[in-house]
């Protein structure tokens, strides 16, 4: 062997740069800002075709016949399909139930349902051609709601259900029904001094990520496809998509394409299946690119929901018992429904101590849009209502509603509902403390000697206040969301992490196939390579279903479950480099053999930060490569009757205060501050986290005033699927949000860690309403509250 | 789709005259957005943004004469001694991007009731100035407005300007929309106050099937201010008449239940647009009437 030759230099007490805890910059952001940035719609194949997808224009309604005839004959027309020319018999798909037709099957079961498709040389000349398929629809009546879904003469949304939820529901209209008892509600409410009810209503929010579904399918020579596509999750689209292909998972190879956000709209597949039906039926590439229209119907939105509250306490501000009955409408398909009402369920006391609870979440099978995942997640609804409830609770007391929260606020070792001991911090109140504590925006703050700056009233330019008519409210909120995949899932990451020299230098890469829709896990998997491997370059490899499952870019998990996979694949990478350093190099220091070894600034350094040798001559002429499976503490399923059982791995807590000024005349409103406290374990990158915190923040924002889907409750149609009327923030709508990071650790998670991107989402939504509240002293019971709720003009 | 550019407002007109159905596109806010959505597949579209007159404005004796493609951002920084109402109302329109392409001609000749120029044309009192190879017209802009998203104009004319009176007095515009900045109106109300003939003009957007005046309100101000004295004493208009006022102009509007309000709401917010907005103007009134007999 040719003397590789000792360690030449000895450096003391080196240091990894662009670790976890850093702040470093995600290397796709100055890409974005410039609009540098190839996201899934930007890509190309020669000889390429378009597809389009023609969709119901009705609700509910047997299809009669369609005729492709005229869509077929036109010039530039490579292929129509519709249900008769799918390959295989598996003609379904879902994400836990298989309900979802890839096209129309002898009826629709809501507005904007695919019925056909249509491959074209131009996207115009497809959009004609599935213009001109002739579809007749005899209308059935719309369900739209529980009292439709379950009347005695209802239509059944979906006949001779056999999923493993049909045993347990009290009628087919209904996905999952989940109860959670524990104690004695009515007993307990006996004991109560006050007795405080409510009813909510939680409009239908939009996920309304910039980048609409797209995606590009190329046939490959082995009878395979090549796709790449913008998603959340590459192993599970592809379960659902080769099967309908008629096609092993090993030839449907998929590559993530440029994703523009997610917020779990992405969960459910929209074009992958279509675009690869097409590609194999013509023989080429097919791409495929919503316009903003047709996302509203090509994505899953969050659930509307109905929730009805009871809570009781006792006068010296102790909650007595919870009784409570979540609706949420899942409508035409199940998608995520059952993971969501498992959610709004096992959570809806929300972070506080009751021992005595009845709690029943159901979801609906209705005609309205199919809702499922959406960052929150059926925990989103319930904290709103028992948010509210609080506020209500608090001043039937006459106590500040702050100090009642406190009183009654879960801790480390609380039992939840579910009979779960809370086994790492949960810091309610003192995320509460914290977010009162924040020094309070300036009073009036539009005036200036020059007159009033409307930018800082309600109205903003529209020029509607000088300050006549406004009025200050404050809100407090605090929420609690489970992090991972709960209920025994099997919720594990994939990392393959390799180690050479390259150029001289160690360099790590590390593969996985977790979706990065901008939550920051190609800068984070980067700073855990450099601190596991003491290298300075990390490459990140495109993800892909090349390597095994990242799990899905959701339920706050990918650095936590994908970041742990790294971790773990790093660790057990660097084991085998110190083995090839001691076969190497064993012989010329004792430490190799004796003490803890690190991987530090590119060399090998003993616990006490002796350096023993340069990575570099470590790996001269080897690679190191592994790739490994990783768990979190596995979960329980809840028992269908009692709820009882350890179905979350970890929790996660926000807590905001909001600021508003309300036209009171006018009913329009300016969110002035949204201050938030959150723990979030271990700031991995605590640029990020404050990102993730105050994008969060804005989406409920979103959702207290402005943002909601609207359904005709007479024909179940979308009424605003476009940005004209689905009103989302602007910058003069984003209040400051001055955010507060505790990083207590828990235990269990790598290093502490805990999910952070959707704590604060909850807790945001009902700190605005009860600001709102606050100035106008309206009850309001529904999000988004429109200025017509506050006018008395609805 | 045929597209036609003409290159000079000769040919546009010659174009139109043999084209009746195309669709004259300038800065494209209403007809990308209908073009993309499939709305509306015109035979014709006549691109008019090589001819440089219809962006440019004179300032006249009694009125500003605004060719049909001036964007919004220019009415806002030029203009707004001028035409102060106006350059409210293009604030409020969309984004800085469409405002830099955005102009009044398009606002007209979609004529839809939540033009956000509607009520300030109305209020300032202007006048249309409609071409064809026939000829040209001004068209009075209370006559305008024919119907939802219908006007005055014939199928062969164009809109070259549009004449607005100079303010001869403060103006205000508001606009309610369910969001800070970017958002269609869900209702709008215009206010010029007319010293030189001792009026009040007013404009109305998204209440009514067409942008429209209140002019049962007018009528009523103006008698209470010459009745009362006010634009001699300039004293502080009475909050009774206020009041009245804003009944009045809640009463001027025929609103519709849309995705973007209620009627109910769309009446009781221009009643208050119609009180803060005399308030604001008439303040400004007696701030610069005070201020001259200070110095006089």
């Amino acid at each position: 062997m040719a003397a590789t030759g000792a360690p030449t230099k000895i450096t003391q007490g080196s240091q990894t740069k662009g670790g976890i805890g850093e702040s470093t910059l995600r290397p796709d952001g100055t890409l974005k800002v410039t609009g540098e940035f190839a996201y899934s719609s930007d890509m190309w194949h020669e000889d390429m075709l378009w597809g389009q997808i023609l969709r119901s224009t009705v609700a509910h309604a047997e299809i009669v016949s369609i005729d492709t005839g005229e869509a077929l004959a036109m010039a530039g027309v490579y292929a129509v399909m519709t249900y008769e020319d799918l390959p295989t018999e598996v003609r379904n798909y879902g994400l836990e139930i298989q309900d979802t037709p890839v096209l129309a099957h002898g009826k629709v079961r809501h507005h904007g349902e695919p019925v056909a498709i249509v491959a074209a040389d131009h996207p115009e000349t497809a959009r004609r051609a599935a213009a001109k398929i002739k579809v007749e629809y005899r209308e059935l009546p719309v369900i739209t709601d529980e009292a439709s879904a379950t009347a005695p003469d209802a239509i059944l949304v979906h006949e001779g259900r056999d999923d493993h939820h049909i045993g347990h529901v009290p009628h087919p209209n209904i996905v999952h029904r989940q109860p959670i008892v524990r104690g004695d509600a009515d007993a307990a409410a006996a004991r109560a001094d006050v007795i405080v009810k409510g009813e909510y209503y939680f409009g239908m929010q939009d996920q309304a990520f910039l980048g609409p579904e797209s995606g590009l399918a190329v046939p490959s020579e082995d009878g395979g496809v090549e796709l790449y596509v913008a998603t959340q999750w590459l192993h599970s689209d592809l379960k659902q998509i080769a099967p309908v292909l008629g096609l092993p998972e090993d030839k449907v190879r998929m590559t993530l394409s440029g994703v523009g956000g997610a917020f779990g709209g992405r969960e459910d597949l929209s074009m992958q299946i279509h675009a690869c039906l097409l590609a194999m039926r013509t023989g080429k590439p097919v791409k495929i690119v919503y316009n903003r229209f047709e996302s509203f119907f090509g994505h899953v939105h969050r659930h509307p929901a109905r929730l009805f509250y009871e809570h009781g306490a006792t006068k010296d501000g102790k909650l007595t018992h919870l009784k409570c009955r979540i609706v949420l409408d899942g409508g035409a398909y199940a998608s995520a429904s059952p993971a969501v009402v498992g959610n709004a369920s096992s959570l809806a006391v929300g972070p506080y101590v009751i021992d005595d609870v009845d709690i029943e979440a159901i979801a609906l099978y209705s005609n309205n849009p199919p809702c499922g995942a959406m960052r929150g997640f059926g925990a989103v609804q319930a904290c709103f209502a028992y948010e509210a409830q609080m506020d209500k609770v608090a001043k039937e007391l006459g106590m500040d509603p702050v100090e009642f929260r406190r009183i009654n606020a879960m801790e480390q070792g609380t039992i939840m509902p579910t009979g779960q001991p809370v086994d790492s911090p949960a810091p309610v109140a003192e995320l509460l403390r914290r977010v009162k504590a924040m020094p309070m925006p300036p009073e009036r703050q539009w005036e200036s000697s020059e007159g009033s700056d409307v930018r800082q009233l309600p109205g903003g330019l529209s020029n509607t206040t000088h300050g006549e008519g406004v009025v200050r409210g404050i809100g407090y909120a605090v929420g609690i969301k489970n992090v991972g995949f709960s209920e025994g899932f099997d919720d594990y990451s994939t990392a393959k992490v390799r180690m050479e020299v390259i150029g001289g230098e160690p360099v790590a890469t590390v593969h996985t196939a977790m979706a990065e829709v901008g939550q920051g896990g190609v800068t984070v998997h980067a700073q855990i390579a450099r601190t596991e491997l003491g290298v300075t370059q990390v490459t990140i490899a495109p993800a892909d279903t090349q390597v095994g499952s990242a799990g899905s870019t959701s339920a706050s998990r990918q650095t936590y479950v994908t970041g742990g996979a790294v971790k773990n694949a790093c660790e057990l990478v660097r084991e085998k480099v110190l083995e090839i350093g001691r076969r190497k190099f064993g012989s010329y220091h004792p430490a190799w053999a004796t003490a803890e070894l690190l991987l530090e600034g590119g060399k090998v350094v003993t616990d006490g930060g002796e350096v023993l040798g340069d990575l570099v001559d470590v790996l001269e002429g080897e690679a190191v490569e592994v790739e490994e499976e990783w768990r979190h503490r596995p979960t329980e399923p809840f028992d269908l009757r009692t709820g009882q059982g350890n179905g979350h791995v970890q929790y996660s807590f926000a807590a905001h205060r909001a600021v508003v000024e309300v036209d009171t005349e006018l009913g329009l409103v300016k969110v002035v501050e949204l201050a938030c406290a959150q723990d979030v374990g271990k700031a991995l990158n605590p640029l990020s986290v404050i990102g993730q915190i105050q994008g969060g923040t804005t989406q409920g924002l979103g959702i207290a005033i402005m943002e909601e889907i609207v359904v005709d409750p007479k024909t179940a149609k979308v009424r605003n699927p476009s940005f004209t009327d689905y009103l989302l923030p602007t910058i003069l709508d984003t209040p400051t949000i001055p955010v507060d990071v505790l990083e207590l650790a828990d235990d269990h998670a790598p290093y502490g860690l805990r999910g952070i991107g959707e704590a604060p989402t909850l807790s945001s939504t009902p700190a605005v309403l009860a600001a709102i509240r606050n100035a106008t002293g309206l009850a309001l019971d529904r999000t988004p509250v429109r200025p017509e709720h506050l006018t008395g003009t609805a | 789709m045929d597209f036609l550019r003409p290159a000079s407002w000769e040919e546009a007109l010659a174009a139109k005259a043999e084209h009746p159905t195309a669709v004259p596109i300038a800065g494209g806010t209403d007809v990308m957005v209908e073009i993309n959505f499939d709305h509306r597949r015109p035979e014709y579209l006549m691109d008019l943004n090589r001819i440089g007159d219809l962006s440019e404005w004179e300032v006249g004796e009694d009125s500003v004469r605004l060719g049909a493609s001036v964007p919004y951002t220019r009415i806002m920084e030029d203009l707004s001694a001028e035409l102060p109402g106006l350059a409210l109302a293009s604030h409020t329109v969309a984004s800085p991007q469409i405002r830099n392409r955005g102009g009044v001609g398009g606002n007209l000749g979609t004529a839809s009731p939540a033009g956000d120029a509607h009520p300030a044309l109305l209020a300032a009192g202007a006048e249309v100035e409609a071409e064809s190879v026939r000829g040209r017209r001004l068209i009075p802009i209370d006559e305008f407005y024919k119907g939802v998203k219908r006007n005055a104009l014939e199928p062969d004319e164009l809109i070259r300007a549009v004449h607005v009176k100079k303010a001869d007095g403060p103006q205000q515009f508001s606009k309610v929309g369910t969001r800070n900045a970017m958002v269609i109106a869900v209702c709008a109300f215009g206010l010029a106050l007319h010293p030189e003939t001792r009026t009040v003009r007013t404009g109305i957007g998204s209440a009514a099937p067409t942008p429209v005046r209140a002019k049962t309100a007018e009528e009523f101000l103006n008698a209470a201010l010459e009745e009362g004295g006010f634009w001699d004493s300039g004293k502080i208009i009475t909050p009774s008449v206020a009041k009245q006022f804003a009944e009045l102009c809640s009463g001027a509007c025929n609103p519709i239940d849309d995705v973007r309000g209620t009627a109910n709401y769309r009446r009781h917010a221009v009643g208050v647009m119609a009180r803060r907005t005399l308030t604001w103007t008439w303040e400004s009134y007696r701030g610069a009437r005070n201020a001259t007999e200070g110095a006089a």
